[in-house]
């Protein structure tokens, strides 16, 4: 590991819920992550921010073990996952929420939030989801791609609450989102935070992300090339803006 | 008793009686094929020989077991269906990221050496298969005569279609199959086994084709050839419904059945082709087939 990178890697907390390190992927040939370092301690929001295709969804692809060809080290829980397929890695209590929230067509709002199956006790009733998202309430029997982008959002972040995973991934949760719904989802996040969850952002919109994340983590060409605690972002908001080219 | 465009109803309703029972067949065989290719996308060319095989292994349950039909329906499909296991785990899960192609190729040269090895083993004049004691005769219902099984075939395939339809569409099951059709990937990604899936799936798929094989078998001979006289119809039925559609496959299954009887007592000539008419038909107006979802 690059002398950086560890210096990045060591301003986590320490006794990380999640630790990666050294975590190379490729799509078919192409090799996208080149060694990727971060920690997450229990009960942190961290973002993974950068330009597009810097390779923060890859990241994630990577530590759900969506990305079949990655080497390095990606451990949760004390559990190396690296060599796991996806679904013994979702089993271990990792929630994915992908970028194009991946809502079926085929089911009904009910059936997309009831088919991830619980994987450990502890997840959020059903009812704990409709008071966090009550739209979900009333549009039960619709099917799940006639929902509005919000509510696309709001079950697809809700779908993983149930399972009892501790750790969330999601990806990009606010994107194309009106900006009173990106307030939901932010006061969503804040509250699960709240509630103990440890969640991994990505995010292109660093002004939601300022508002919910203890921690980012800048990704450039498949690298995390530097760190910024949430309270020193203004102190550091020129540098941020030269990584993300705003 | 009247008579419709000058044919009696005993013509009419046993030439439509007869459509229904081949209705049956197709409506389960399309069903088995609409389920392998919505969940593994593969066109299963083999679905036939498996068909041929339900047959077969009730035969050879009550020649050599001395196992008779009854136990044969639920011996068979299972029997048949494992072997389908065995081929997707040796054969097909090798393909999962090739084309379609590979798996269409794949199935079809399966199917020749399947068919091949029985017509070596029993040659092609059929076996004989007797209908069971309970379902033998008939009943007069006044303007046709109803022979038990072929009634019972019709009843047992509309019931299987039916029981199919309800678990793929209304349980927890059948939710994780059509989210594993759309996006196997984030199906894994929630610690579903997609695998395991696949294979049961198809495991169940052939099932299904064994299943039809042996509610044939007292009504057809058993014969080698019995499955690849039949595919060719049967993978029309499944371009007329939608590929992969399930409903499309149940409805379009009997409804051409009919429109195959209909024919039959109207027109002869074109009882063979009027499917291929259809299909030829649906492809022009709506190529995702009547039941089919545009990409």
């Amino acid at each position: 590991m690059p002398e950086a990178a560890r210096d990045i890697a060591t301003k986590a907390a320490t006794a990380p819920l999640l630790s990666v390190r050294g975590l190379n992927a490729w799509y078919g040939e192409g090799h996208v992550l080149h060694g990727i370092d971060f920690d997450v301690a229990p009960g942190e929001v961290v973002t993974l921010l950068g330009r597009n295709g810097a390779g923060k969804t890859t990241t994630l692809k990577s530590i759900i073990g969506i990305m079949r060809k990655r080497t390095g080290s990606v451990v949760f829980d004390g559990v190396e996952t690296v060599r796991m397929p996806s679904r013994t890695i979702a089993r271990l209590g990792i929630g994915y929420c992908p970028e194009e929230r991946g809502i079926f067509s085929s089911l009904s709002v009910e059936e997309n939030l009831l088919l991830p199956p619980q994987v450990r006790p502890g997840g959020l009733s059903v009812e704990q989801i409709f008071e966090l998202f009550p739209n979900l309430r009333e549009r039960l029997a619709s099917q799940g791609t006639k929902l509005s982008g919000g509510e696309q959002q709001m079950l697809a972040i809700g779908r993983i609450l149930r399972t009892g995973a501790r750790l969330l991934l999601l990806d990009e949760p606010t994107e194309g989102l009106a900006p009173v719904i990106v307030d939901d989802i932010g006061r969503t996040i804040a509250r699960l935070k709240s509630e103990g969850f440890t969640i991994v952002l990505v995010e292109q919109n660093f002004r939601f992300a300022s508002r919910v994340a203890d921690r980012h983590y800048v990704v450039e060409q498949g690298r995390v090339v530097d760190m910024i605690p949430n309270a020193e972002l203004d102190a550091n908001i020129d540098k941020l803006h030269a990584y993300l080219g705003v | 008793m009247f008579e419709l465009l000058g044919i009696p109803p005993q013509a009419l309703f046993g030439q439509l009686l007869l459509g229904l029972i081949n209705g049956s067949f197709y409506a389960i065989l399309s069903l088995g094929l609409a389920i392998i290719f919505g969940l593994l996308n593969i066109i299963n060319f083999t679905h036939g020989a498996q068909y041929m095989m339900g047959a077969f292994v009730a035969w050879m349950l009550l020649n050599y077991a001395g196992i008779g039909y009854w136990w044969a329906l639920l011996l068979a499909p299972v029997i048949v269906g494992a072997m389908g296991i065995v081929i997707d785990r040796l054969f097909l899960a090798r393909l999962r990221d090739l084309d379609h192609l590979y798996g269409l190729l794949l199935t079809f040269g399966l199917a020749l050496i399947i068919q091949g090895l029985f017509r070596n083993q029993y040659g092609v004049s059929g076996l004989p298969y007797s209908i069971p004691p309970e379902l033998a005769g008939g009943r007069n219902l006044g303007f046709m005569f109803l022979p038990n099984y072929r009634g019972w075939v019709v009843v047992a395939s509309l019931a299987v279609c039916l029981a199919t339809w309800f678990v793929i569409e209304k349980t927890r099951l059948g939710a994780y199959l059509r989210a594993a059709t759309e996006n196997p990937t984030l199906v894994q990604a929630f610690g579903i086994n997609v695998p395991r899936l696949i294979t049961l799936t198809y495991g169940f798929g052939v099932g299904l084709a064994a299943l039809a094989g042996v509610l044939a078998a007292p009504i057809y001979s058993v014969n080698p050839n019995m499955g690849a006289d039949l595919i060719i119809v049967v993978f029309a039925v499944v371009v007329i419904g939608g590929m992969g559609s399930i409903l499309g496959s149940i409805v379009t299954g009997f409804g051409l059945g009919l429109i195959e009887g209909l024919t039959k007592v109207f027109y002869p000539e074109a009882a063979a082709t009027v499917i291929f008419v259809v299909m030829v038909v649906v492809l022009l107006v709506k190529p995702a087939g009547l039941f089919g979802r545009t990409a």
